[in-house]
């Protein structure tokens, strides 16, 4: 008897409907990007960037670890001694259509030379643009040094 | 007169029901389907191959993108199969970790599955209202991982680190108030476990909306009551698992009958289904989801007390710590060899296989002492659920197929491989 009141009162998508009908007055969950954005994990793996020393000098000693840690194969390195007798990278490729983020490089790396910021706003305009070269790396490191080494400090006791 | 023949309709794979890139041939009577000819190998990235080619740690990434809405639970197969062959088991730390990230893996795909069935079958604020939880949990995941969904985060021996015992922050902005910042940030003031421990609380709650929503509703029972009916021995025939298997009433979880990890020591019950339709898969997923929540909190009691490593200590396998691989030559060394070379993994053949969500996924490893896998077979739960869409169908309308195909909880990432 119950259940036949229930069925012709359309009992069950009263209750639904009530429920949907309570959401139109709460606080919508979205935030309104780009103005204010969702939470960003200090250890998140975005855009690269090739670190410096506080003096200027490149962190990245060519040791090639990376580009063996590397599971999709998106780093390129070539590597000479400079003018100063020390072993530098004449090429530092990384290609951002290959490179799943996965990560490694960063794990590998022993001076914390190459990391991945947290940068995920970046496209690119040209054919050729998804290389990113040494310089451009280190031009990203230059520009987010003090946000870079503030993820990686907050890091750093977990790793 | 002119002869009268079957239709033949070309389902997908640009459909938006066929979930990613399905390719249906329906032989239609009318609105009746005669017969159902899933094609697959369209989303196929050689995945298996290209494990054979890369030394063992390189292909974790890899398995994320299996099946890419459980990302941790395939990485969990894949290193428990590494681990299996090696002989080395993780600390128990990082095995209550997996337990945790697993469950929330379960959470997170049963979401995506209830959302995009809700969607598919006419429920279209489901959709809505089950993104809104996915997006805690995916915030979870990219706190431990820094990615919201291809974590790379299980190693064999452990993961690669310990919970952050700070959560990430909404920023200030001109859109929001003080007081508003507050409360969106009231929950993330702790650590990762007190975040994920108020949404275990809160969680309950959400799943008895889903509930009032669908549960009792007339259209959503008459979309999937008696739809897709598959008996306790087709089932077992056919090669089902997971949620698929426990519809049709069978009681069978590899968390239960051959438990990995911690689970043996994490209460938790598995429900099962009695009609085997469309509708009882519905509510096993949905009481999974209750029990996965119990299995979480049970992890974040623990977690909670005991601190300690999370990945082992032997040196051929996890690289050192990073303050210990700057001031010890010997870890150094390590450091190098397990990044460039990797490690080598015993002559002999293995399998694991762990409760994914989707059913049992499993990885079949050959190896032939070399850093790189001789062979490495994948076993996807969706492949043997994909198969038995010509029975499950039959004899059912074309609205039909769709309920079925949402069912079956079904990614091509992982069928393809």
């Amino acid at each position: 008897m119950l259940r036949l009141i229930k069925s012709l009162t359309l009992y069950e998508l009263l209750k639904g409907m009530k429920l949907t009908f309570k959401k139109l007055f709460i606080k919508p969950v979205t935030i309104n990007y780009p103005e204010e954005k969702a939470p960003q994990s200090p250890r998140f793996r975005g855009l690269h960037a090739l670190r410096r020393y506080p003096n200027g000098e490149e962190r990245c000693i060519a040791c090639k670890l990376c580009e063996a840690a590397c599971p999709a194969m998106a780093i390129t390195i070539d590597s000479d001694v400079s003018e100063d007798g020390t072993r530098r990278t004449t090429r530092y490729d990384i290609d951002l259509f290959k490179c799943i983020y996965c990560g490694f490089c960063e794990e590998a790396c022993p001076v914390d030379a190459i990391v991945e910021t947290r940068i995920h706003e970046y496209h690119m305009e040209m054919q050729g643009e998804n290389i990113m070269t040494k310089e451009k790396l280190l031009s990203v490191g230059d520009r987010y040094e003090e946000m870079i080494a503030n993820d990686k400090a907050s890091d750093a006791s977990y790793r | 007169m002119p002869e009268i023949q079957n239709f033949t309709l070309n389902f997908g794979p640009q459909h938006p029901a066929a979930h990613g890139v399905l390719r249906l041939i329906l032989e239609m009577d009318g609105e009746v389907i005669l017969r159902a000819d899933p094609h697959i190998g369209l989303l196929h990235r050689a995945t298996e191959k290209l494990v054979e080619t890369k030394p063992y740690n390189h292909s974790i990434g890899y398995m994320d993108r299996l099946d890419y809405v459980s990302m941790m639970c395939n990485e969990h197969g894949y290193v428990l199969a590494i681990e299996k062959l090696l002989g080395i088991s993780p600390p128990i730390r990082a095995q209550y970790i997996r337990v945790m990230f697993d469950e929330i893996t379960r959470i997170l795909n049963h979401l995506m599955w209830l959302g995009a069935h809700g969607l598919d079958v006419g429920a279209m604020s489901m959709f809505l209202y089950c993104f809104r939880e996915r997006e805690d949990l995916m915030d979870c995941y990219e706190a431990v991982s820094g990615t919201r969904m291809h974590a790379t985060y299980y190693r064999p021996g452990g993961v690669y680190r310990d919970l952050p015992d700070e959560m990430p922050k909404y920023l200030k902005s001109n859109y929001r108030s003080d007081k508003d910042l507050k409360k969106l940030n009231y929950n993330r003031e702790g650590s990762l476990l007190d975040f994920i421990e108020s949404f275990t609380e809160k969680f309950p709650s959400c799943i008895d909306e889903y509930e009032t929503l669908l549960t009792d509703n007339r259209i959503w029972k008459q979309r999937t009551v008696n739809i897709g009916i598959v008996t306790p021995e087709r089932a077992k025939n056919l090669g089902f698992t997971g949620p698929m298997l426990r519809g049709s009433g069978i009681a069978w979880d590899l968390r239960k009958s051959q438990p990995y990890e911690v689970y043996d020591r994490i209460d938790f019950d598995i429900p099962i289904g009695t009609n085997g339709d469309c509708y009882d898969r519905y509510l096993v997923r949905v009481e999974e989801l209750r029990q996965s929540n119990k299995i979480i909190k049970q992890c974040i009691a623990w977690l909670k007390d005991n601190p300690g490593p999370v990945i082992s200590d032997n040196r051929k396998v996890a690289p050192p710590q990073r303050g210990e691989m700057k001031d010890d030559m010997e870890s150094l060394i390590h450091h190098f060899k397990v990044f460039t070379e990797g490690y080598s993994v015993p002559e002999g053949e293995t399998y694991a296989a762990i409760e994914h969500p989707k059913g049992e996924f499993g990885v079949y490893i050959i190896s032939d002492g070399a850093n790189k896998p001789y062979r490495v077979k994948i076993r996807a739960p969706g492949f043997s659920h994909l198969a038995a869409m010509n029975e499950m169908v039959q004899g059912h309308m074309l609205s039909d197929v769709v309920a079925v195909i949402g069912t079956q909880d079904i990614v091509f990432g992982e069928i393809d491989r």
